[in-house]
This record gives C-alpha cells, structure tokens and sequence, in this order.
C-alpha cells in the first residue's frame, strides 16, 4: 500500500498588493487588490511506505506548503489526498495519531517546561502505554544521546539539543510516516551525522516511510534514494537521485595544481577547441577546467595541459549535486 | 481525557516556572481590592446602604469578585493570537486533540492554580485587613462554587471567541484589549450591576457578561435570594450553551482559509 497518494492537489493564496501613496492608502480600506497565486499547482506524486524521499525545491517552491496539507494542517484547493490511507484534513484528529512531524523551525515542545513532562504530555496525548513507551523511547533517548537533556527546561538547550528532543518527541507514537521540514537547518555536522544515522536506524527497524525537505543537499544523498523537486508550485523532477545526476551531470571538473606559475589566458589557448572553461582560484593557484559533455574531452584537456606545464597535482571531481541542482534552477527544466 | 488532566498538570508547571508572575499578582490584586475599598467608604460615607447593599456586603463584593476574576480570568484570547501570529497553530493541528479543548484546559489550569495559591491565601490577608462577612450557609457556597465555573466557562468561551478572530483579522490586539474592559464593565466585577441606570440594566440582562462576576459575587454576599441565584445559575448554563454555536462555526471557517504565517 501506498503511504502518500497524492492527485492533482493545488493551493491558491490571495495575495494582496497595496496601492501606492496616500490615496491609494485610503482607497486600501475599502477595497483591496489581490491576485489569486497558486502555491502548488496540480501535482501528483505517490510514496511507497519504507521509502525516504527528499522534497526539495528553492525558496517559495511550494514545499512547506505541500507538507501543510499532507499533514491535515492546511485545506488543499482542489485536488485529492490519500495519506496512511486517510484524507488527512477530514479525519484530523485520527489522522495525526498515524504520523510524526518534525518542523526545524518551530519547537513543538512546551518551553517552559523540562524535556520529560513534554514527553510525558506527548505519551498521555497519544495513548502510548508505559511498556510501549519505555521500550521504544529508551532506544530512542539512547540513540540521540539526550538522557542528560531530560530534565531540563527547553528554553536553556542549545539548538542541537533541541532539535535532537524534538526528533524524540515526534518518535513517541512510533509513527509509520514521519515528515520533516527542514529538521537540520542550522546545525553542526555531529549533530547532522548523528540524526541522519538515527533515520536511517529506523527507517531499517521500522520500515518508517520519510519525506524530507530540506536546502542541504548532502541530507538527502545521505539518506534519500528518491527526490522529488519542486518549481514555482510543479513538480519539475521525480525520481531516483542517481538518474538525476547521470542526466544532469555534464561533464567533469579537473583541477590542477602547477609546479610553475601558469597564466589563464594561456591554458585556455592550449584548450581552445575544447569544450573547456576554466577558472582560477587566485588564493590557493588552484586552476579548475570544467569539461563539456563530451566524453573525449577528459582526456584531451589532460592532454594539452600536462604538454604546456608541469603538474603538481591533478584531481577529477564529479560536480556535485548542489551544482547539478543549482543548474536545474538556473536553467529550468525545459 | 488523561491527556486533558494532564495539560492542567502542565499548565500548573508552567505557572510555577515563573514565580514572579505570580507574587506581583497577588500584590496588584490587594492593591486593586484596597483601593475599591477605600472608594467605596467614601462613596458609603456613613450611609448604612446604597441600592440594598450594605458597605460590608459592598467590601465583600468587591473582594469576592476580584478573587473570583483570579479564577475565570484567562489570557488564552493573547496566547491564541500569538500562536496564530507566529504559526504556531501548525504544530497545534497536527496533535490527536482538539485545540480549542486544549486551551480552555489550559485556562482551567490557570485557573485551579490561581484559585488555589493566589485566591485563597489573598483572601485570607484581605480578611485580617477588611471587616468581611462569610456565609457560614453550606449550600450558598455550593451554588458559588457552580457559579464561578459557569463564569470561567463564559469567559473562556468569549476569549475563545476573540482568539478565533485572529484568523480573519491577523492582528487583533485592539480587539482584546477592547474585550478586556467590556467584560471588566459589563460583568459587574469594577460596579454591580444593580448601580446602574435602569435601561443599561435592562440591556445588559440580555448579554453574557453579568454571568461572569456579577451572578457569582451577589451569590456569595449572600444578596441574592434564592430564587434569584437559582434563575441566575440558568442563565449562565444557558449562556455557555448558546455561545458554543459562534465558537464552532468560526473555527469551521476559520480552518478553511488557515494560512500558516512565516512559512
């Protein structure tokens, strides 16, 4: 079964405008300008369960929002949606009782309050019985190494902390589908290591279904095998992370490091007739030739280059998939 | 209705985890009850009743219904607008409970908090302080009892009410402000209603505010007689009942065009 079904689901906002000046000002109060703005625009998707998903997109792409309605927070314009095979606004408080969320940017927990009356609050909310609890939640605390975090008030943790409590406090019913909006905005990479290596403890343990959004590209190569990508309200890519960067990976970056002092104008007449650009990197007298799709190109730049100077130290990278991705919004799909 | 019991258990936390709060307003309601006490006199100058209250029934008034607001009063009208301000609402819809149950437990909370470690011990200093007369009658404190829980359901059902509007309005700060003396007036808690002018008594018995202080405080002075307290309890059970049909209409609405503000 399906844990996401997704059919031409679509969300408009009024969007309003003001009127410029005094009189529009006072022309403001009785009647406004607005445009109807879709957020998301008819798209269809459906997700396994024991899948983990990254939904990624810029700014504004209309990823928070699809969460909002798969999560039963926000009414859909139009369009169906059929997730742990409820319709998630109309079944609301059953529904929620099936999933965990994870927002990066807001705390669900209770401020004032220590870690463990929160996690006692969540426990009582979703009926979850003390041998449950106990023998999932100690794993759990254990994992994330929040133990000595429990008493204490939540105000006084630091955000690593704290986002590791809010991924416990989301796992206390077990859910088989977890969302997570951005859970690892502004952390640092032991805390990252740490919370990607527990989701992918419990997606193995479980077979809990994620879909992840998030700006940090090497989340989802650590964790995801499928992405779906998101432009101004349409999907523009679904599909395995793999295939996306065979398609959109042209050709390699070779960086070079020369014995003697090089000039860019003359490596690029030694290249010219390539498919070639090359780049300097002042600071480090690191040069960077970026080939072009063509699979002699490699080899023959390596070739013109390493005739003209001597070389240090030559490595060739694949581009990475921010680069691949910030290409894709670039240059759009089409 | 564990997880009810125990968001009060929580809320009963939250108010102790700011001590403060809590010592500053038992001072400013001794201030409040002094000064009403003090003008009150003044105004009483020998009179031994005004309107057929006496001056020691006015202190008492004054006092219970301040002691009472320590008990409906609520600020769950300021949180709701803060959580739908910031989005926080979000986090709230995507709980197995009913955010709105949630808040008036919440307000309960508060209330069974302040009732307890704030009325009490304040009424008792009030007491050495003010010459007071208590019902030594059983049943009148029973009917005070029920009374003062129809009043904090009142008053948690308008503040519902005006935290809703949040939704449509999102900044309603004048709105609860404006709310906030309304009820202060209206409910008999600053002026018993029976010192009002004929017509404005006539107006306000078809509003919900004088089931808030005025029915409980003249219950508990004992100036009610039984009939009137009787008639005034139903008032307020019909109140709380008529009010719950705003309530879930606006959310209805209210739900349907939600828009969670800052992403």
């Amino acid at each position: 079964m399906d844990a996401i079904q997704v059919q031409d689901l679509r969300k408009e906002f009024k969007a309003y405008s003001s009127r410029s000046g005094l009189k529009g000002a006072f022309r403001d109060l009785f009647t406004r300008n607005y445009k109807i703005v879709p957020a998301v625009n008819d798209i269809s998707f459906q997700v396994k369960q024991g899948e983990m998903v990254g939904y990624i997109g810029e700014n504004g792409a209309g990823k928070s929002t699809t969460i909002k309605m798969l999560t039963g927070i926000l009414t859909p314009t139009s369009g169906k949606i059929i997730v742990n095979g409820m319709n998630p606004h109309k079944e609301r408080e059953r529904f929620v009782q099936t999933i965990g969320v994870v927002f990066g940017q807001r705390s669900q927990l209770w401020w004032d309050i220590a870690v463990q009356e929160s996690f006692r609050l969540l426990k009582k909310v979703y009926k979850v019985s003390d041998a449950d609890y106990n023998d999932h939640m100690d794993h759990v605390i254990k994992t994330l190494d929040i133990e000595p975090l429990l008493d204490k008030p939540v105000r006084k943790l630091s955000l690593g902390q704290r986002m590791r409590c809010e991924l416990a406090a989301a796992l206390i019913h077990n859910p088989p589908l977890l969302f997570l909006d951005e859970p690892t905005i502004g952390l640092d990479v032991l805390v990252k290591l740490k919370i990607r290596d527990f989701l992918k403890e419990i997606n193995e343990k479980y077979n809990t279904t994620i879909l992840l959004t998030t700006h940090d590209l090497t989340d989802i190569e650590a964790l995801c095998e499928r992405v779906i990508m998101l432009d101004e309200g349409n999907i523009i890519y679904d599909g395995a992370l793999k295939s996306l960067k065979e398609h959109w990976a042209e050709g390699k970056e070779i960086q070079f490091e020369f014995l003697e002092r090089a000039e860019l104008s003359r490596l690029e007449e030694l290249t010219s007739g390539l498919q070639v650009k090359w780049d300097l990197d002042e600071k480090n007298q690191v040069f960077t030739a970026l080939t072009g799709d063509d699979e002699e190109s490699v080899s023959q730049v390596i070739a013109r280059t390493v005739a003209g100077y001597k070389v240090k130290d030559v490595k060739i990278n694949e581009p990475s998939t921010e680069e691949i991705i910030r290409n894709i919004y670039e240059r759009g799909m089409a | 209705m564990d997880k009810y019991l125990e968001m009060i258990r929580i809320r009963f936390l939250m108010m102790l985890a700011y001590r403060t709060n809590y010592y500053t307003g038992i001072l400013i309601y001794s201030i409040n009850i002094g000064a009403y006490y003090f003008l009150w006199n003044a105004i009483y100058g020998g009179k031994s009743d005004i309107e057929g209250l006496t001056a020691v029934q006015m202190t008492t008034y004054v006092a219970v219904a301040w002691m009472a607001r320590a008990f409906y009063f609520n600020n769950i009208d300021r949180e709701m607008a803060m959580e739908i301000k910031e989005g926080k609402v979000a986090v709230e819809l995507i709980r197995p409970y009913s955010y709105l149950g949630m808040k008036t437990m919440q307000g309960l909370g508060e209330g069974i908090f302040r009732l307890f470690f704030f009325s009490m011990p304040g009424m008792i200093i009030v007491a050495f302080i003010f010459p007071m007369e208590f019902s030594a009658d059983g049943l009148t404190w029973l009917l005070f009892a029920v009374s003062i829980f129809l009043s904090f359901l009142i008053n948690t059902q308008l503040n519902l009410l005006t935290g809703i509007t949040t939704f449509f309005l999102y900044n309603n700060a004048g709105l609860i402000r404006a709310k906030r003396v309304i009820i202060d007036l209206f409910s008999g808690l600053l002026l018993p209603i029976s010192f009002f002018p004929g017509w404005a008594q006539g107006v306000m018995q078809y509003l919900p505010f004088q089931g808030i202080s005025y029915i409980p405080s003249m219950i508990f002075t004992g100036s009610f007689s039984m009939e009137e307290a009787y008639s005034g309890l139903l008032m307020q059970f019909v109140w709380v009942i008529v009010l719950c049909l705003p309530i879930q209409v606006l959310w209805v609405i209210a739900k349907k065009q939600l828009i969670i503000q800052g992403g």
